[in-house]
């Protein structure tokens, strides 16, 4: 239809002559600045990723030479610090996603469940309190949390008022996996636990579970990023209306059964977005970790994306940051296909249904 | 008088209705009613407390702030954290970069997106669908493994290290693009066509035509632009090294580090978090109709 219509107008000239050259022109800014700003540099790094280059002089220059993939299998393959450093942070970032993920769900969820409420008084005022947070910069956020957990801090006195001794939060390294397996007494791994496993870190170090410092990070992560998804689930609430509602009181059910028989699968598209939008965020995480330095609490709060930055911008392994930085990249587009593919899925699966029910 | 009783009437409907219902359900209703506002009362002070006693603990001096963090007035009201803001740390600098390079890229993303997403809606021209594909294969690329190719190139360009490599790599993004070409395409091309007929030219056209019109895309796109550049962190590590050039969250982060001496200088650092966020909230407070309902807006269409 386009295409004729184009074509058409193409030939007949008139009032849109000179169309193409103002399209092409009004495009090129934009064109030239993903250009010139993220498909070629995207290409730059390729090449790092396969080079020797130490960031000395320009990564084109002659003495630098192809590698192949000697910088994938130094962070893969290859036991020594880099694999472990990169296995670390795999860990890392892998329980920071599985606390993350669901965690920010469930309170985005039940906050916009309350705050949908159509009796509240003031749900304006609740909005905006949970929605704060994630308008603020990380660095003020991870400034206020690290005030708000630090050992004589004022999470400390509040768990203290309950008989609890808080620990250091930000420095403390114990994984809390661990902490809990030391309640009842087993300290040391046995047999094949303590052998090397995936990417150079043994079974007993992958059990350790976050550490309490990655713990706080998690707590941050949701504390931020709990408001966006609610606004994500109050839209959906609000598209199904209260008749249903209605319906499902007259029917006799009670508000749980309400919220899992029905409220639950109608936001099931909803659902789906949050948690992939929060998978792919998760695995992204940079900014607090850079503000923390990265490498305090032994390590435990290192992420991938942190690890890409530090290997090439201060250990000057530039081949190894790139290379860290594509193994990242291409994982966060498979997972941003799964969700692109699934919603498109969804979409004539769920016209069908209706067309069933007329 | 006349016009007044027909909504009379209807007040009187809504109660005589709500009162029916609160006979069916009892006073059960009431005390749900009642357990989910001390619930969500009791969430909003989790995430409001926070900032409270932040701001309040910026007026301790350092032992207080340290000793007694859940106090909400300071025993001694000191202001010493805000003076070494201005006088030991550059912190005026550093709000002065930010405050520019914001300006500038959000006065860059509005316009240069805008100015994309109507032609990928509204001009023909060849290539115009692989344009848009191939913006929207874009989109996807995630922003942290830009980090290391961002530095390379502006090092190739010569660009590292000033505040045209600071600021050129933002002027567009693809999600802008995206978000302005939607608007386009929702609205009636009836006006253009008639404009066209005028025999305006095509960006005198958008210009004084399109743009008026595209106002609430146009808001949108403002408060995502300088929010996200006032608080953009990554991209300022890898594109300078300069003190000079530092920006607010470059700077203020390097106060964590504790670059400033031993100590955790909590009120310091905290004075700081504080006087950062003044401006996003208040485009956030300003705003705050419009952004709530974006995001649902969105999400619908």
């Amino acid at each position: 239809m386009a295409n004729t219509a184009a074509v058409r107008t193409r030939r007949g000239g008139g009032i849109r002559r000179g169309e193409a050259r103002a399209g092409w022109l009004f495009v090129a800014p934009a064109v030239v600045i993903t250009l010139v700003f993220l498909v070629i540099p995207i290409m730059l790094a390729l090449w790092v990723s396969f080079s020797d280059w130490n960031g000395f002089q320009s990564p084109l220059n002659p003495r630098v030479n192809f590698v192949g993939l000697e910088n994938y299998a130094a962070i893969t393959v290859d036991s020594g610090l880099d694999q472990k450093n990169f296995g670390i942070s795999v860990r890392n970032n892998l329980y920071y996603v599985l606390f993350v993920v669901p965690l920010q769900t469930i309170i985005a969820l039940l906050l916009a469940v309350q705050v949908n409420r159509a009796v509240l008084r003031g749900r304006g005022y609740f909005r905006t309190a949970f929605y704060f947070p994630s308008v603020t910069s990380t660095v003020a956020i991870v400034i206020v949390f690290q005030f708000l957990f630090t050992a004589s801090g004022a999470v400390n006195a509040v768990i203290g008022a309950f008989g609890i001794d808080g620990p250091d939060w930000f420095n403390d390294s114990t994984g809390v996996f661990h902490g809990l397996l030391s309640v009842v007494g087993i300290t040391q791994p046995s047999g094949l636990l303590a052998e090397p496993g995936f990417l150079g870190i043994s079974g007993w170090e992958w059990l350790a579970g976050p550490s309490v410092a990655m713990s706080s990070l998690i707590m941050l992560a949701i504390f931020t990023t709990s408001g966006t998804f609610m606004l994500l689930f109050l839209a959906a609430l609000q598209s199904i209306g209260a008749e249903i509602d209605e319906a499902a009181l007259m029917d006799g059910a009670g508000p749980a059964r309400k919220f899992f028989s029905i409220t639950i699968p109608m936001l099931r598209p909803t659902l789906f977005t949050v948690l992939t939008l929060g998978l792919i965020g998760s695995w992204q995480v940079f900014d607090q970790i850079y503000v923390l330095g990265g490498t305090s609490a032994g390590g435990t709060i290192s992420t991938p994306a942190y690890l890409a930055y530090r290997s090439s911008f201060v250990d000057l392994e530039w081949g190894q940051g790139a290379a860290i930085a594509f193994i990242l990249f291409i994982f966060i587009i498979v997972l941003t296909l799964l969700q692109r593919w699934a919603l498109a899925e969804r979409g004539p699966r769920r016209a069908r249904k209706k067309a069933g029910l007329l | 008088m006349t016009t007044v009783t027909p909504s009379l009437a209807g007040a009187e409907d809504a109660p005589k209705r709500s009162f029916r219902r609160r006979k069916v359900l009892g006073g059960r209703a009431r005390t749900a009613m009642l357990l989910s506002y001390l619930i969500l009362i009791g969430l909003a002070l989790i995430y409001i407390y926070p900032f409270i006693i932040s701001i309040s603990a910026s007026f301790k001096t350092d032992a207080e702030a340290t000793q007694d963090a859940l106090g909400l007035i300071p025993q001694t009201i000191t202001f010493a954290a805000y003076e070494r803001l201005f006088g030991d740390v550059p912190f005026p600098l550093w709000a002065g970069n930010t405050l520019l390079i914001s300006t500038v890229v959000t006065v860059g993303r509005v316009f240069f997106d805008s100015l994309a997403g109507y032609a990928l809606s509204r001009l023909r021209f060849r290539g115009r669908t692989a344009v848009f594909v191939a913006f929207i294969a874009i989109l996807s690329v995630p922003g942290v493994v830009l980090l290391i190719p961002r530095f390379l190139i502006l090092q190739q360009l010569g660009l590292y290290d000033t505040y045209g490599g600071m600021i050129i790599p933002l002027l567009s993004t693809a999600a802008g693009v995206f978000i302005m070409k939607q608007f386009f395409d929702s609205i009636p091309v009836s006006i253009e066509e008639a404009a066209r007929i005028d025999g305006a030219g095509t960006f005198r056209m958008f210009w004084t035509i399109v743009l008026p019109m595209a106002r609430p895309a146009l808001v949108t796109l403002f408060i995502l632009s300088f929010q996200g550049s006032w608080n953009e962190l990554g991209h300022f590590i890898v594109s300078r090294q300069s003190p000079e050039l530092n920006t607010l969250t470059t700077g203020v982060a390097s106060l964590v580090s504790g670059q400033l001496g031993s100590g955790n200088q909590f009120p310091l650092q905290l004075a700081a978090a504080v006087l950062m966020t003044i401006p996003v909230a208040i485009l956030f407070f300003i705003f705050q109709k419009r952004i709530m309902n974006t995001t649902e807006g969105g999400e619908k269409g």
